[in-house]
């Protein structure tokens, strides 16, 4: 009898302790977006988003450029990294067992573990040492390798999810290896591989490291991929640790856009995952 | 055009284990051969040698010949691809493909082959849609997903799809198992159906499916084929003891 009152005490104080680990999180992403609101509003308005920077002490002025910047670079490396990742997904899908799956799938799986501030060091060294310029070209290389194994990771699991018995089916219908892949299975895991790629997006949207190392900043409109260009991170990480007021409320200003843009990916992936498992 | 399925001392292995032990049968044209056994004799992997299912999994082997029509499927002048476009396959779960409508379920295999064009696309899907007896159900709704279908109607939508491709086989791996009885029964009566113009080769573990819709009927037992014959004398007086076994549940 007392053995029982004992591991039922337990239970109940384990699942107390498990609801306030989950509270815990809630509340830290709750005070983070409480604060970045409230101090960020203020200077969010529609020539914030739209105008440049102007000098400390000059009034007015925006993240235009670095809200420019980070869409391109953003765009740039999932325009590079979506088409490789997912074709290496299919290539996983399709050879699960194979020596160079297990090696593929291990290098992907170190390559999300390396610092960004790695990758971002290696791609200075390659191509911005080497072109002589920082460009947001050299940028959107650094991020589409953040976003390769966010991409690849989910792509194959999203690709393993089309039940064999339908593989099966399109295969005893007379469809080739590749009708099947392009007609049955990626068109059943599009939801789930377009979810993959809204994730790496709003990773690689909040990367500072990489951007830094590779496109550096500029003031001005992006006019080449070949030149040093803004973005979100970098410009919150100058602004913030600058000694002026109205550069730090600026900070403040592009880091809630920023979490604006990265809370809206993150709920909208949810919401489609959601869709697709009903549907499932 | 409908074409006999001959099997000749064939022999079938998953890695070093032997699941098809020297096994020789006839599947006329325009008849039903049912194989029956216990889980497990090798039936089901003898119905996926016939279009050559098996080259997908690594590791397999077999001996033997096996022939649909005049030609034998082992050949190297036969592609796979093109055999399994020729002999059509209904597995125990339907499985229609879920992201596509009733109607483009049907078109698939039109399209893959490219074996009609425009209009003639509708009208080749109205068609086997009646054939696989489901079009007066799904008329009205023909670009709802197939995957909303009752599991009965999926069978005979992967039926349809099947029939698009002009098979001249159809290979059924218990295509009633996870049916009802109604559904059942539907498949049964299509089954009696198509057998006026394809041979269809059926495992069941279903005696009485077995000898309701089967002209011949061949029992597996552990990958050897221990009696094969017409569907009456089989079930009505078996020549073998196992067999008589098998039939009065004293086996599997």
């Amino acid at each position: 009898m007392k053995n029982i009152q004992k591991r039922k005490a337990l239970g109940a104080l384990f699942e107390v302790l498990c609801v306030l680990a989950a509270g815990v999180a809630i509340m830290v992403l709750a005070l983070i977006l409480y604060y970045v609101f409230r101090r960020g509003v203020a200077v969010v308005n529609f020539s914030f988003l739209t105008s440049l920077p102007t000098p400390v002490g000059v009034a007015g002025g925006g993240i235009g450029n670095a809200l420019i910047g980070s869409l391109l670079m953003v765009g740039l490396g999932a325009l590079i990294a979506v088409p490789v990742c997912i074709a290496g997904a299919i290539y996983l899908d399709q050879n699960p067992a194979s020596k160079l799956a297990a090696y593929a799938r291990f290098a992907t799986r170190v390559l999300s573990g390396i610092p960004s501030m790695v990758v971002g060091l290696f791609v200075f060294s390659q191509l911005v040492l080497r072109t002589g310029h920082y460009s947001a070209l050299a940028g959107g290389v650094a991020l589409s390798i953040v976003m390769a194994p966010v991409i690849t990771l989910s792509a194959e699991e999203m690709l393993r999810l089309v039940p064999s018995s339908q593989r099966e089916a399109s295969m005893a219908l007379g469809a080739t290896k590749q009708q099947t892949v392009f007609r049955l299975i990626l068109p059943g895991a599009a939801g789930g591989l377009i979810v993959g790629v809204m994730l790496a997006v709003a990773l690689a949207a909040g990367q500072t490291a990489p951007v830094l190392l590779t496109a550096l900043t500029s003031r001005f409109w992006l006019t080449s991929l070949a030149q040093p260009t803004a973005s979100l991170p970098v410009l919150i990480y100058h602004y913030a640790t600058s000694p002026f007021a109205d550069w730090q409320a600026h900070a403040w200003g592009a880091a809630l856009v920023l979490v604006a843009v990265i809370l809206v990916l993150n709920v909208t992936a949810q919401v489609l995952l959601g869709l697709i498992n009903r549907r499932r | 055009m409908a074409q006999g399925v001959n099997i000749e001392n064939f022999s079938f292995w998953y890695g070093p284990t032997q699941v098809v032990k020297n096994i020789s049968l006839s599947a006329p044209e325009r008849q039903v051969t049912a194989l029956i056994g216990p889980s497990g004799c090798g039936k089901t992997t003898l119905l996926r040698s016939i279009n050559r299912m098996h080259d997908l999994t690594t590791g397999t082997r077999s001996e033997g010949r096996i022939t649909v029509g005049e030609e034998d499927i082992f050949s190297a002048a036969v592609d796979p691809v093109d055999l399994r476009r020729r002999v059509g396959m209904i597995f125990q779960t339907p499985s229609p493909f879920p992201h596509l409508s009733v109607y483009e379920n049907v078109a698939a295999g039109l399209r893959l082959h490219g074996l009609a064009r425009g209009k003639e696309i509708a009208e080749r899907v109205e068609a086997c849609l009646c054939k696989a007896a489901l079009w007066e159900e799904v008329k009205e709704h023909l670009h709802r997903p197939g995957a909303l279908l009752s599991g009965g109607q999926q069978q005979r939508l992967c039926i349809a799809r099947a029939l698009a491709v002009e098979p001249e086989v159809f290979l059924m791996d218990e295509p009633c198992a996870s049916l009802d009885p109604v559904g059942t029964m539907r498949i049964e009566e299509l089954i009696g159906e198509l057998k006026h113009d394809y041979t269809v080769l059926i495992v069941t573990h279903n005696m009485h499916q077995a000898s309701r819709i089967s002209d011949q009927t061949a029992f597996l037992l552990n990958g050897e084929m221990v009696e094969v014959g017409i569907t009456k004398e089989i079930f009505l007086a078996p020549q073998d003891p196992r067999t008589e076994a098998y039939l009065t549940w004293k086996i599997g």
